[in-house]
């Protein structure tokens, strides 16, 4: 078997356009149960406005966990840049869980002094630290800066290491367009917007790979797919799998050595495993009815996938080694897309039930499936590294659009996109 | 020798492209006048008086088969119905008697279900074509599929009626 291994340099194609919060969060459910906390505006030491309103990131990032639910901002109590001016009194009654307070101020050479403090003021020894952190940041990064204060304060009230300093790499379709189908790539709340790709045709399945620094994904460009691995720093890309018929579904493995994959060449979809380091190919189901959407588990040592070989599309668990199959899903019409948690812990789903499409997720061991979700015609879910949220894709007015929902269903957001469908996201892993 | 082939392949294609026409409920309305007349009159008038070139007929018969080249399913299926038997004779006729010409079958899906599915299922339907097509003695050579899944809506409405004109193949030459 020949495989064209090709390395592309096409710099018409590979652009770097920034575009500002094409997405924007709008709450749709769920915040009413998270837990109260307050963010008070940093204080500025410089001359003119703030460069960066960092306490309104943070702060939108704790509530888009969905566990927490920030006071506003006029409703504050007492606005300080210090932990040890905050007066417990002044805070009782608000009840809130903990209070993040700090300050930027002008470093020189268009950098920035950033401190904060993260303070619990509900005990009866007034304020009580939790978390005291300063570091001096180049202007161009204060709002990842803000991100990262957040996975700190979310980490300590928590115990769960935050993810708001990633990003979603999703495929925006302009109808219509000279290039109608764009790979983008933004931070997890939709700011700094990035294209990586334009393309004529058909761009789908986006995948990250472990470390971060790659996207698999298929593409039409040659009108017929293939599957790609570009280098989102370097804009290198490879076409790693051409063959006849359906390249479809990567997926990389845990260690990033490896891409379970769809081909069709022997007649139906089946599930393979590319080594990306040898090339070799490895054939994984055997099976005349359609076979697709692998995903890894958490250890890499089985593939969940799609298949219709009883009857209708339901979820398998296949033994990478011993090549052991059985079924996972039993509940719901069918199952589709599945997606591992990073805890390897539980499936997402898109689930079917009635004629509609929802998100749902399953216990592997041996739990319920839970409807997550209550939007229409939902597809490609993709859980956060720590496992608290899921981007998916969805229908509203008319049009593709991301929505977020909280591991657990209560919390619901949707990411409306400026113009054209927006689909097929992927959580990027841990980036820092 | 080769011409006549074509000639006999024309005859029979034409007017069975004209009752697929008529009968097809995408394009009946277009088709045809409010009185039930053929607007489309150029195919049967180049068939009927064979007063084009060679040339000319194929041009038009491409033209028709261009036309007439949507094959409709019904959800989550794959079957290619009685309904399009007509219109497959006569791509085949014409693919039988141009042992030359090669087309692509694109396969597609509705938006519902997952995307990857619904590659899997946008093949399942272009090859059911294509067999359907090397059922009436078309070449496996001459056939080419591609699925393009739910990526290509011809209707990007999101509505059941988009829904019913998205799940297709489509016969390229």
């Amino acid at each position: 078997m020949t495989k064209r291994w090709i390395w592309l340099w096409l710099p018409l194609l590979l652009l770097t356009t920034r575009a500002q919060a094409a997405l924007e969060i709008v709450i749709t459910g769920g915040i009413d149960s998270a837990r109260p906390v307050a963010v008070v505006p940093f204080k500025w030491t410089g001359g003119g406005a703030v460069p960066q309103d960092l306490a309104e990131v943070i702060g939108n990032d704790l509530r888009n966990s969905g566990m927490f639910r920030p006071m506003d901002r006029n409703r504050l109590p007492q606005q300080v840049a210090v932990a040890s001016e905050l007066n417990a009194t002044l805070w009782g009654p608000h009840q809130v869980e903990a209070v993040l307070v700090g300050s930027i101020e002008p470093a020189g050479g268009n950098q920035y002094r950033i401190s904060f403090e993260l303070a619990d003021v509900l005990g009866r020894n007034g304020a009580q630290l939790l978390e005291s952190r300063s570091a001096t940041v180049p202007a161009a990064q204060l709002r990842q800066y803000a991100h990262r204060i957040a996975d700190i304060a979310f980490e300590k009230l928590t115990g769960i290491k935050g993810a708001f300093l990633t990003r979603i790499a999703y495929v925006n379709v302009q109808h219509g367009a000279q290039f109608p189908f764009q790979l983008m790539i933004a931070d997890y709340d939709g700011f700094n917007e990035q294209v990586l790709l334009r393309s004529r045709e058909p761009l789908m399945s986006p995948a990250w790979s472990p470390d971060g620094r790659k996207l698999a994904y298929v593409s039409f460009e040659n009108k017929k797919a293939e599957i790609v691995v570009q280098d989102i720093y370097s804009q290198q890309r490879q076409v790693v799998s051409s063959q006849p018929g359906i390249n479809g579904a990567p997926q990389w493995s845990p260690d990033g050595s490896k891409l379970a994959l769809v081909l069709s060449r022997d007649g139906q979809p089946e599930v393979y495993v590319l080594n990306l380091a040898s090339k070799q190919l490895s054939r994984v189901t055997n099976h005349r009815a359609i076979d697709t959407e692998p995903t890894w588990s958490a250890d890499g040592k089985a593939i969940y996938f799609v298949s219709e070989r009883g009857g209708r599309p339901q979820v398998y668990r296949v033994d990478l080694s011993s090549g052991d199959t059985r079924r996972v899903t039993f509940q719901g019409d069918t199952n589709l897309g599945p997606r591992t948690t990073g805890d390897g812990n539980s499936l997402i789903l898109v689930s079917r039930s009635q004629g509609q499409y929802r998100i749902a997720r399953q216990d592997l061991d041996g739990g319920q499936l839970q409807v997550l979700t209550e939007t229409q015609l939902d597809e490609s879910p993709s859980p956060a590294p720590n496992g608290t949220m899921i981007i998916y894709s969805t229908t509203y007015q008319g049009r593709q659009v991301l929505s977020l929902v909280s591991m657990d269903g209560r919390f619901k957001a949707r990411l409306p996109a400026r113009s054209g469908d927006v689909r097929a996201p992927a959580w990027s892993p841990y980036l820092n | 020798m080769q011409m006549k082939k074509l000639l006999q392949s024309l005859a029979v294609a034409l007017p069975m492209l004209t009752l697929a026409a008529c009968s097809s409920t995408t394009d009946s309305d277009a088709m045809t006048g409010t009185d039930g007349s053929y607007q489309n009159g150029g195919v049967q008038t180049g068939g009927a008086g064979g007063a084009l070139s060679a040339e000319e007929q194929m041009r038009q018969q491409y033209e028709a088969l261009r036309r007439e080249n949507v094959i409709f399913f019904e959800f989550d299926q794959d079957e290619v119905t009685g309904h399009y038997a007509q219109v497959l004779e006569a791509h085949a006729n014409f693919l039988r008697s141009n042992p030359s010409v090669s087309i692509l079958v694109e396969g597609h899906a509705d938006e519902r279900g997952t995307p990857e599915y619904n590659i899997a299922l946008g093949e399942r339907r272009a090859k059911a074509v294509t067999s359907y097509l090397q059922s009436l003695g078309v070449s496996g050579a001459q056939l080419a599929i591609v699925s393009y899944g739910e990526e290509k809506p011809v209707d990007t409405s999101h509505t059941e009626s988009a829904f019913s004109q998205n799940r297709r193949a489509v016969l390229v030459y």
